[in-house]
């Protein structure tokens, strides 16, 4: 593996970034609005004192680790697409980049989006509503990188899909994601959850880094049970959508479609 | 001039099938060192699709590519580093600046010194002004000598170009075709060339090779194959070849 390749792909997509307002914007929109909007109705929330729990520190967690999850995954699948939208693809791999180069110059990408996103995130939250991430320590870290493989595995996972059905299954890039929030217990205890659907939750790292997040949250023992949970999880899920993601290349290669992909 | 003790590219009973369907079926061929080779045959005859199994884009049903000597199932990454590829019909991203575009592709060429190969390509293509331009604002003859900068960023050894010329007008055409021997008389590169033009064809090329129906059908040089068979020019041969089992 040749790192100047990697680095190759990743200073073609910041080129893109710095002077392109709307992909600027794509970051960091979404992020914010949701910030704003569970911010400030977190806060009223609060204010009904409708319950003893800190609920602006509780959703403000949950609302900048869920845009970092997010982000993760859609810097995956969008710089994939860009490839695809600007057709690419064929250009790029009759060089001498190898597949897992190709990954890790997206998986480089989304960690600069991340710190990015965090940043602004961070800062926004601070000023509105004096909720500073780091007053639980480093505790949310481990969760936070879990979350970030979390991501990249959806984002691989969406990627292959694209290779195989071509980009009439684009819009998993962008709605993938959503499909799994309601089961991940973001906003909400998976007890909050009706029986049935707690099994299907239980499937899901993220489940297990939200609620990580809210007993951090709620101070005593750090929950390495869920930790070592939404690890364990969240890896093998990587390993399968790799394996995935290269069944479906080699399966494309075997077609001919890798140039029709569109 | 070519040299047919140094073979660069080797196809040997290449097939591929697509849903049961052969694209190629049983191709064999070689492509000797500093040699232009054309590529020849209508549409749907075989040639992309032999052209991206050269290039390791598509996975053969059966059959041998070695390029340089190596096979290429084995030897991707080294083979790739030496060559390299061009073609009207794949652009580079059109959002980038041509000066972005290059430096990109130099670095995954692992070029070393990137600003000075990409100086040293844009005065021999004479493209040094639109180095700050958006590529998407570029003519088609600029896109093409872009491309063609694109693709000798890392010295290749051996060059596959898809019909470079197709869209361009006369003028310019020409002058990528006086480039493309002067590219071959400098730099001693082997090419493998597509074009429908088939005057072109006889201008540039040491040799063709006529593909049909997944097969070739017959090679030589062009003034061989015109005497061969009885016909004023490549334009006829093409047409008899082409018509042939149809």
């Amino acid at each position: 593996m040749k790192f100047q390749r990697i680095n190759a792909l990743l200073i073609r997509h910041l080129y893109l970034m710095k002077r392109s307002f709307p992909r600027i914007m794509d970051i960091f929109f979404w992020p914010v609005m949701e910030l704003l909007l569970w911010g400030f109705l977190s806060v009223y929330i609060q204010k009904l004192k409708i319950a003893n729990l800190n609920i602006v520190t509780v959703l403000l967690g949950a609302i900048i680790l869920w845009s970092l999850l997010q982000s993760a995954q859609q810097s995956i699948s969008v710089a994939f697409l860009e490839e695809v939208w600007e057709k690419n693809l064929l250009n790029i791999f009759v060089t001498p980049l190898r597949i897992i180069e190709f990954l890790f110059s997206t998986l480089f990408l989304g960690i600069i989006k991340i710190v990015l996103v965090s940043a602004v995130l961070g800062i926004l939250a601070a000023l509105f509503y004096a909720f500073n991430i780091f007053q639980f320590g480093f505790s949310l870290i481990p969760f936070i990188i879990v979350l970030l493989i979390f991501g990249w595995a959806i984002g691989l996972f969406t990627m292959a899909v694209i290779l195989r059905f071509g980009t009439s299954a684009q819009v998993l890039a962008f709605g993938f994601i959503f499909l799994i929030q309601p089961f991940s217990a973001v906003f909400y205890p998976v007890s909050a959850l009706p029986a049935g659907v707690r099994h299907v939750s239980y499937l899901l790292p993220s489940t297990y880094v939200f609620e990580g997040m809210r007993a951090v949250m709620a101070g005593g023992l750090f929950p390495y049970h869920e930790l070592v949970l939404a690890s364990a999880v969240a890896g093998v899920y990587l390993v399968l959508v790799l394996f995935f993601f290269y069944k479906m290349f080699g399966w494309v290669k075997q077609r001919g479609l890798l140039m029709k992909l569109d | 001039m070519p040299d047919k003790n140094k073979t660069i590219i080797a196809v040997n009973n290449l097939r591929k099938e697509f849903s049961g369907v052969a694209a190629v079926d049983g191709v064999s061929f070689n492509v000797y060192e500093g040699e232009i080779c054309g590529l020849l045959g209508p549409n749907g005859a075989g040639k992309t699709t032999t052209i991206q199994m050269i290039l390791d884009l598509i996975t053969p049903t059966s059959g041998e590519i070695q390029v340089f000597g190596l096979p290429m199932k084995r030897h991707r990454e080294e083979i790739l580093g030496k060559m390299n590829f061009s073609s009207p019909y794949v652009s580079l991203p059109g959002n980038l600046k041509v000066s972005e575009n290059l430096k990109t592709f130099a670095r995954l060429y692992g070029v070393k010194d990137v600003n000075g190969k990409i100086a040293e390509l844009v005065d021999f293509f004479e493209i040094r002004e639109l180095l700050p331009k958006m590529t998407s604002s570029l003519s088609t003859g600029q896109l093409t000598r872009l491309n063609l900068t694109k693709a000798l960023l890392n010295d290749p050894k051996l060059l596959l170009l898809d019909e470079p010329t197709s869209s361009l007008d006369p003028d310019i055409a020409d002058r990528t075709r006086k480039m493309l021997l002067k590219i071959r008389a400098e730099r001693g590169v082997t090419m493998l060339y597509t074009s429908h033009n088939m005057a072109e064809v006889e201008e540039i090329c040491d040799r063709v090779i006529f593909i049909n129906h997944g097969e070739v059908k017959d090679e030589g040089t062009a003034e061989a194959l015109i005497k061969k068979y009885g016909k004023e020019d490549l334009n006829d041969v093409f047409l008899h070849i082409a018509r042939q089992n149809n």
